[in-house]
């Protein structure tokens, strides 16, 4: 099968235009799951300068918040966490074989609410700038 | 799953005439086969170019062509062929009006032509199905039919089964028992409420196509499949089967590359052309392989 010789368009990622409900809940499952990892290195980094001193601490806090970029991360971050969480009990509901034909009404709605959330959010995270 | 009608009548039509041809001329030399081939291939072509001016609305069937021992086809291409649409025409009625009129080397499988045999599964428009179920009328045209991806092409739109058959053998899908009844004539009944729990499973007809839809078949050679782990399924919970086999098979699903590799993208059940729902079948034998491993005593 894999050995096959090449198929062309049939079988390499222009097929995304094709993904069904399910398909994007996996693929936006597993992007937010390596995100999130690679969040917690900036986290356990960032937590470690209180190691030193607190006012070291307060020093690296104040400074990565005066940053609009990372204002900006903040909520791409709390999305996708948000996302996350919510697909994640979407897939707890999926492995016990609870309200399999509305898996894919569950995925929009987790969309949605994600968005709300992250909406809701804004003012919070972009505020005081 | 309709009929074309009026291409079942020109199939009667040519072939018995061929036949009188051919018997007519008992030294016939395969030249002469081949010349009274051609003619009738013309012949047909012209019937095609009448039938698509008469009718109202034409269709383009867009068609994966390859074929590794044809110098011209060695390269994957797409040909195009226009078929007069008519009410009720399925995919696999326009491939076998392409293939009878325009290219008789236009390969594909279909045998039954109602969804029962499982020959026709295709990719048409993006999605597996089968050609004999699918309504041209249902379809975004122009339609594009290609052979089942994740599976090797041996020509046009036929593909390499066997590693499916492989996958389907490897669960052991026929029944077997120790539970036998103790009267030489009694019956093994099975309980109404245990063939409805079955039911759905028991219709898988072999197509390929939730395999073929699956990610992860795709990247694991040694992964069951969905339409293997519901082989399993069916016979799992039979209970005619007993419990030794049903352990017997449970062995079979929990291995490294069974149950446990479904990502429940819910691929399968998307495609699958007999409504099966996979992924809760899936997930069943997930859950089935849990109980009987995890023990909190």
């Amino acid at each position: 099968m894999r050995q096959s010789y090449d198929r062309g368009p049939v079988e390499d990622f222009g097929r995304w235009r094709e993904f069904t409900a399910g398909m994007w809940a996996w693929v936006f499952h597993k992007f937010t799951g390596w995100v999130l990892v690679g969040y917690l290195f900036t986290h356990v980094a960032v937590l470690s300068t209180a190691t030193v001193d607190g006012a070291t601490y307060t020093a690296t806090l104040q400074g990565l918040e005066e940053l609009l970029v990372v204002r900006f991360l903040e909520v791409g971050l709390l999305a996708v966490a948000v996302f996350h969480i919510i697909n994640g009990v979407r897939l707890l509901f999926v492995d016990l074989g609870v309200g399999l034909e509305a898996q894919d009404q569950a995925f929009y709605a987790a969309l949605v609410l994600t968005g709300a959330i992250t909406v809701g959010s804004i003012p919070t995270f972009l505020g005081g700038i | 799953m309709s009929t074309d009608v009026t291409e079942r009548e020109s199939e009667t039509e040519t072939e018995p005439e061929a036949a009188a041809d051919a018997a007519s001329r008992p030294g016939s030399s395969t030249q002469q086969r081949q010349e009274s081939d051609k003619r009738e291939r013309s012949a047909m072509r012209e019937r095609a170019e009448r039938e698509l001016a008469e009718s109202d609305r034409t269709v383009e069937l867009e068609v994966y062509r390859y074929d590794p021992d044809v110098e011209g086809k060695a390269d994957p291409r797409f040909d195009t062929f226009p078929v007069p649409f008519t009410k009720g025409m399925t995919v696999l009625d326009a491939l076998i009006y392409a293939r009878d009129h325009f290219d008789s080397s236009l390969t594909f499988r279909h045998s039954c032509r109602q969804a029962i045999c499982g020959s026709d599964a295709l990719f048409i428009n993006g999605h597996q199905r089968l050609g004999c179920k699918t309504q041209m009328a249902d379809l975004e045209w122009p339609v594009r039919v290609e052979p089942l991806p994740h599976a090797e092409v041996r020509k046009d739109l036929v593909v390499d089964m066997e590693h499916f058959y492989d996958q389907m053998e490897a669960v052991e899908p026929y029944f077997r028992t120790d539970d036998l009844p103790s009267g030489d004539l009694a019956e093994q009944r099975q309980s109404r409420q245990n063939r409805e729990k079955i039911k759905m499973s028991t219709r898988c007809i072999w197509c390929g196509a939730c395999t073929s839809s699956c990610n992860i078949a795709a990247g694991d050679e040694e992964y069951l499949g969905p339409a293997a782990i519901n082989k399993a399924y069916r016979f799992a919970m039979d209970e005619r089967e007993g419990e030794a086999m049903r352990d017997h098979r449970l062995n079979v699903v929990e291995k490294e590359h069974g149950v446990w590799r479904c990502q429940t993208q819910f691929s399968c059940t998307e495609v699958c052309p007999k409504d099966i729902p996979l992924t809760e079948h899936i997930q069943e034998l997930k859950r089935e392989a849990v109980k009987r491993n995890l023990k909190f005593w």
